[in-house]
């Protein structure tokens, strides 16, 4: 068989055969790796102390004025 | 971060954010929109499988994290310097006269993606309506099958022709200006009371919709003895086997790159906005990382799980050919009337699958509309009043036209190419110029880390300024290659498709030109300098 009558045939295949060792590889590691980040960060961000109001108050002027600061 | 909908004295009075989560709520509702749901499984399905989800995930760590950290840095930089707003953000980001101009496509981009994407958030409306009242189970519709369906979705939407959304029936005319009052109503009540509160409810309302339809999918069984093949199994096969051999084909990763970059709203001009909204030690990082994997929980968790395993189990493999609204519009519809059961629970599920759509559109929509408000009002000292009242009448014009020239949906379909799509590469890489190269990676890292919570790795720096412009380069290229003759063809031939391409070139002009003035009234009030080798 040439090659594109193999890929017909494997993508033919492929579309009916169920979810292979493969695919089940795929997307238990696609699924498992998001799930996995989204919960660090998310356990990253809720967990991290509430910042108190009087800090945002009594900080710096939050506005700088422009100063020409050279780039790299 | 403390609630406060304007920053104390400290602050200089701006409008700030209330929440850390807030604002990482506020950006992935940005993020997470029908895209996810539907255009990112049809991606998979058509470049290979399971094995599109290999140049996916390098897109997103190469690409995708490292611009929107860049976003983000120069967003919150910019708003320390009194800039919430594109133009002024890339003057304090490169201090060169012309810096600005680029600002204006920051504008243009989220306002005209505005003008058609509310037209389809009030489809998804519509359809939940329709869910509501039983049309779309009614016995006529689901004895047509899937023609039923796409004749539905035709008449709806006023595809058969130009002038048809205003014409007896205006169903579609009164959704579009509910999602409009919705949306502005939103935008009014500011960044704090308006947006951040309602993504505070959106975003976890979604998941749970979104999980409830899940279960329903993932517990379909083989619904059609006759097809065995169809089912759960099956349809979780077909998106999830891997065709390796389709790795080898320039389009697969062309298109990969092109998902993460939509998905994960970088070049819109949204994420510098809604940045710029921090304050100087509020952490950009960790808050990026978290949004960014948020809408990959939505799209790969969510989207890839029920979107086109649904399809499959009760139309069979043809899916896999059917674009984004084609998938969305008249294929679900069809798998939610051929749900086992009583009629009433397709309905049901019909009805908390489009409801999750709209409200995953509106935090989307809501979000394009705040840069250009913004811009309004520090350009031109307007109230929040004024400026929501010419953003609405200049979006009004825009939607106006898209709803008019819905014939083939040849206006909406060209402003989301040449918008959309390239203009968003184009803007992309400006970013990573612009970051890389006129803010510097030194100052950037700096930057980034202040207020940090976690470190970006090094050589992401080294990735920004010379990898993802020449990547971004590369795909451009690609893209432009392998779309753009189509596209010329058909603005050639199609007087809708040119006159949508006027339209584009009369609001960039516009922006321009008002970008222009405000940049003048800055210069005056001594807002803007510039470096004096320039």
């Amino acid at each position: 068989m040439v090659l594109h009558e193999v890929l017909l045939v494997a993508d033919a295949t492929t579309s009916s055969s169920g979810l292979n060792a493969a695919g089940l590889t795929v997307m238990v590691v696609s699924i498992g790796s998001v799930l996995s980040l989204v919960s660090y960060c998310l356990y990253r961000v809720l967990s991290l102390p509430p910042v108190e109001v009087e800090e945002h108050i009594k900080g710096p002027l939050e506005i700088e004025p422009g100063g020409s600061e050279d780039a790299d | 971060m403390a609630d406060s909908k304007q920053g104390g004295p400290g602050d200089g009075g701006r409008e700030l954010w209330g929440t850390r989560i807030g604002v990482i709520l506020a950006v992935a509702g940005s993020a997470v929109g029908l895209g996810n749901f539907l255009r990112f499984p049809g991606q998979a399905a058509q470049n290979g499988g399971g094995a599109f989800l290999l140049p996916y995930f390098i897109s997103l760590l190469v690409l995708g994290i490292p611009l929107c950290w860049a976003e983000w840095t120069m967003g919150r930089y910019g708003g320390t310097k009194g800039f919430n707003s594109a133009p002024g953000i890339y003057s304090m980001i490169w201090r060169n006269r012309f810096a600005k101009y680029f600002g204006a496509i920051a504008l243009m981009i989220p306002l005209v993606i505005y003008m058609y994407y509310v037209v389809i958030e009030a489809w998804c409306l519509g359809y939940a309506i329709n869910y509501l009242t039983g049309a779309l189970v009614s016995p006529e519709i689901k004895g047509q099958g899937v023609q039923g369906y796409e004749n539905f979705f035709a008449s709806f939407v006023g595809a058969n022709g130009h002038g048809d959304n205003f014409g007896g029936n205006a169903f579609l005319l009164c959704i579009v200006l509910i999602a409009f009052g919705l949306n502005f109503t939103l935008i009014y009540r500011g960044v704090t009371r308006g947006i951040e509160k309602f993504c505070r409810v959106a975003m976890p309302v979604m998941v749970v919709l979104a999980l409830i339809v899940l279960v329903r999918v993932l517990t379909l069984g083989t619904p059609d003895e006759a097809k065995p093949d169809q089912s759960v199994i099956g349809g979780l096969g077909f998106m999830w086997n891997p065709q390796f051999e389709k790795l080898t084909d320039f389009k697969t990763w062309l298109a990969a790159s092109g998902q993460i970059f939509f998905s994960l709203s970088v070049g819109f001009g949204i994420i510098i906005n809604y940045a710029s909204y921090l304050r100087k030690n509020d952490d950009v990082v960790l808050s990026g990382l978290t949004s960014s994997s948020m809408n990959e929980f939505f799209e790969v968790v969510l989207g890839g799980l029920i979107t086109l395993p649904a399809a499959f189990i009760f139309i069979g493999a043809s899916v896999k050919d059917k674009g984004t609204f084609s998938l969305g519009f008249e294929a679900l519809p069809n798998v939610f009337a051929l749900m086992p059961g009583p009629p009433a629970l397709g309905q049901l599920f019909g009805f908390l699958w489009f409801s999750m759509l709209f409200i995953a559109a509106i935090t989307s929509s809501v979000s394009m509309l705040q840069p250009v408000i913004a811009f309004l009002e520090e350009g031109f000292g307007l109230k929040r009043h004024a400026s929501a009242a010419l953003l609405g009448l200049i979006s009004a014009l825009g939607c106006g036209f898209v709803l008019w020239f819905s014939e083939g949906l040849v206006a909406l379909d060209t402003f989301d190419f040449w918008v959309g799509s390239v203009l968003l590469f184009v803007l992309a890489l400006i970013q990573a110029v612009l970051y890389g190269w006129a803010f510097g990676i030194k100052k950037g890292e700096e930057e980034a880390h202040k207020g940090a919570h976690i470190r970006i790795p090094h050589f992401v720096q080294l990735m920004l300024k010379y990898v993802v412009p020449v990547y971004l380069s590369v795909v451009l290229f690609g893209f432009c290659v392998q779309n753009l003759p189509g596209y010329m063809t058909s603005i050639g031939e199609n007087p809708a498709a040119r006159g949508s391409i006027m339209f584009i070139g009369a609001v960039l002009a516009t922006l321009l030109l008002l970008v222009h003035i405000a940049g003048k009234r800055w210069e005056a009030q001594g807002r803007l300098t510039y470096d004096d080798k320039d």
